[in-house]
């Protein structure tokens, strides 16, 4: 019963304007970074001072004029817009038009018509976003010649992976004010302003309230100063498009080997080369399971909203 | 197994007792009995509001009920509701079918959800389509259906399932009157050709008094009364007596003077003699007798009026005294 489910789910997608607008904006932020990058890809290869140059195809990815920011940045203002789109009206929508009701007199259980509310979506994601980084991969293997690292394959697929994990937050959030609110508009509105929240208002916030605690960096020791900047960091987490940005950087980034403050007595004698695919994998662990954490929160809590609920029109 | 077998089919198919459903302190539903036989088709009448919707949604057990038990098909609707669902094709009271796919897509999409394959399921749903009358919709979206059109595409849907039991929830709500006759032919049809128990609930006692077989009047979360039509037209009778107005030709003459002789009428409860028009109430039907009577005595009746205690005064005793 599942798969009927959401084969139906799906096609209803792929058919709807809303998802044909989605794609076409993803895929013109897509190449429009895509194009920057490629660009100034000459002299991104060349810069012998950068340890990540020999990654060609994580460069085509991170490159940037800064007139355009990278992909991965659009992402993380994109597929938060992609989840909200994709889930807002998951169920209040087939409560308003009467398909609720006639659906589940059906013989099937209520998990299965919320876990392919949910599931859906992130298969036509995800089978988006691995369509685009191939396609980009095979445009960069035809037009560069160069050869792709295993290394650099696995991280892309891994960022695929998180991104697919950050929509996926997006989308559960959303489904959950879809069953919570009767109203699409109210339930689109409202994940919208909570996307607000965290992307805009939540970093100043943070700022806002520790900065009256911060002792003057001054008068303290470089233990304690690292300790306040750890904390704001770690606030700053509780975001998960911060998250998300942890994960990305990371993963595209091989020289990027600490997420937090660096004491000059680490660094010391570091050499700056890029670490291994695991070791920035183990790096974002955190960052992976926060991510995934806040997902199946949204979805439990749906879940057992869901269920309780009287369905009647 | 032979004699099982006759006996399951004496046995109600549809067993509520003292099924009932509080939201705080109001009854939506108040310890409500019913057994319902297969085959039959029940008409489940009532005001709007009265908990018909909140029956039906226990006996499919998408509601839970407070306390009592229904039992459908052999099955606790309320722990077993899967059983239930796969012999039971419900239509909703606001029916709704996803407006961006055609007639047959809807439909074949429920029936696959009902565990058939895909090509089997598109051949049942053209069939399905064909039985009520839709097959030259199939392949237009439903947005564009009209409220009867909806309405036979759930019946078909209901359909698709072969189920045993079909719960139609106000069935003929909105559609114009020559709709309403199709639509409940069609069903009593076919639950004549399939063997198909029917419940349906309605709030409106003409439309469905047609075809149903018994009929439970439900106002305010408890069942005032079930029977057959008949029977509750016989009971009432009993209860009010037989009520014959009678009027004559305006000649002046008096009425007064039938009196004497009416009043031998046997059973006779009242008798008002008001200028022109003669009323009379009985125990048993003695209109006939009267007009006899009143004609041996010369009296020139124009109109003859015998209250037989159809729907209307079932409806009236029923629903508006309730009000009070």
């Amino acid at each position: 019963m599942m798969n009927v489910l959401i084969n139906k789910e799906v096609a209803t997608h792929i058919r709807s304007w809303r998802f044909i607008v989605l794609i076409l904006l993803i895929v013109l932020t897509f190449s429009a970074s895509l194009y920057v990058s490629s660009s100034g890809l000459r002299e991104a290869v060349g810069n012998m001072k950068d340890p990540d140059q020999s990654f060609l195809y994580l460069k085509l990815l991170t490159t940037t004029d800064n007139a355009i920011p990278p992909f991965h940045v659009f992402l993380n203002f994109l597929a938060p817009l992609l989840g909200i789109a994709l889930g807002f009206d998951a169920v209040n929508a087939e409560y308003n038009a009467g398909t609720l009701t006639r659906l589940i007199a059906q013989p099937i259980y209520r998990d299965s018509l919320l876990i392919s509310k949910f599931i859906a979506p992130l298969i036509v994601v995800g089978t988006l976003f691995v369509a685009l980084v191939l396609l980009m991969i095979g445009g960069g293997l035809l037009g560069t010649g160069v050869r792709i690292e295993p290394q650099e394959l696995l991280r892309i697929l891994g960022f695929t992976l998180i991104s697919v994990l950050y929509v996926g937050f997006w989308l559960s959030l959303s489904i959950l004010l879809s069953i919570r609110f009767r109203q699409p508009a109210t339930s689109a509105l409202t994940a919208i302003g909570i996307w607000l929240f965290f992307t805009v208002f939540f970093p100043i916030l943070v700022n806002l309230v520790i900065r009256p605690f911060l002792p003057n960096p001054n008068y303290i020791s470089e233990q304690e100063y690292l300790s306040y900047n750890e904390l704001i960091l770690n606030l700053l987490r509780l975001s998960p498009s911060q998250l998300y940005t942890d994960a990305t950087t990371t993963l595209l980034m091989p020289s990027v080997r600490s997420l937090g403050p660096i004491a000059m007595e680490q660094m010391v004698g570091a050499i700056p080369a890029p670490l291994s695919f695991r070791e920035s994998f183990l790096m974002v662990w955190p960052q992976i399971s926060g991510l995934t954490a806040a997902m199946m929160v949204c979805f439990a809590w749906s879940y057992f909203i869901f269920m309780r609920r009287e369905i009647r029109s | 197994m032979k004699i099982q077998k006759t006996l399951n089919m004496k046995d109600p198919i549809i067993q509520l007792s003292s099924l009932t459903k509080s939201y705080g302190n109001t009854k939506a539903v108040d310890a409500l009995d019913l057994s319902i036989y297969p085959g039959e088709i029940f008409g489940l009448l009532g005001p709007n509001g009265a908990g018909k919707t909140t029956s039906i949604l226990m006996m499919l057990g998408l509601t839970e009920p407070s306390s009592g038990t229904a039992y459908v098909c052999g099955h606790d609707a309320t722990r077993n509701p899967i059983a239930v669902k796969r012999k039971v094709g419900y239509l909703p009271d606001n029916v709704g079918f996803y407006p961006d796919m055609t007639a047959l897509e809807n439909l074949s999409f429920i029936a696959e959800l009902n565990g058939l394959p895909k090509a089997q399921a598109l051949r049942k749903a053209q069939e399905m389509l064909q039985t009520v009358g839709l097959e030259k919709e199939a392949h237009k979206k439903t947005a564009a259906f009209s409220r009867g059109m909806k309405q036979r595409l759930g019946l078909a849907e209901v359909l698709i399932k072969t189920p045993e039991i079909a719960i139609l929830d106000e069935p003929t709500l909105g559609i114009d009157p020559k709709g309403v006759d199709e639509f409940l032919e069609l069903i009593k049809r076919l639950s004549k050709e399939q063997n198909l128990t029917v419940l349906l609930s309605s709030h409106h006692l003409h439309q469905v008094q047609r075809v149903c077989d018994r009929v439970g009047i439900f106002v305010g979360g408890k069942m005032l009364v079930q029977g057959s039509i008949d029977n509750l037209a016989h009971n009432l009778q009993q209860k009010e007596g037989v009520s014959t107005v009678i009027v004559l030709e305006n000649s002046g003459s008096d009425s007064k003077r039938f009196e004497e002789p009416l009043k031998k009428l046997p059973g006779l409860r009242t008798l008002s003699l008001n200028g022109e028009s003669i009323e009379l109430k009985t125990e048993q039907d003695t209109t006939a007798d009267a007009v006899r009577i009143l004609v041996q005595h010369g009296a020139a009746i124009v109109s003859v009026q015998r209250n037989d205690y159809a729907l209307d005064y079932i409806y009236n005793t029923y629903f508006e005294n309730s009000k009070l």
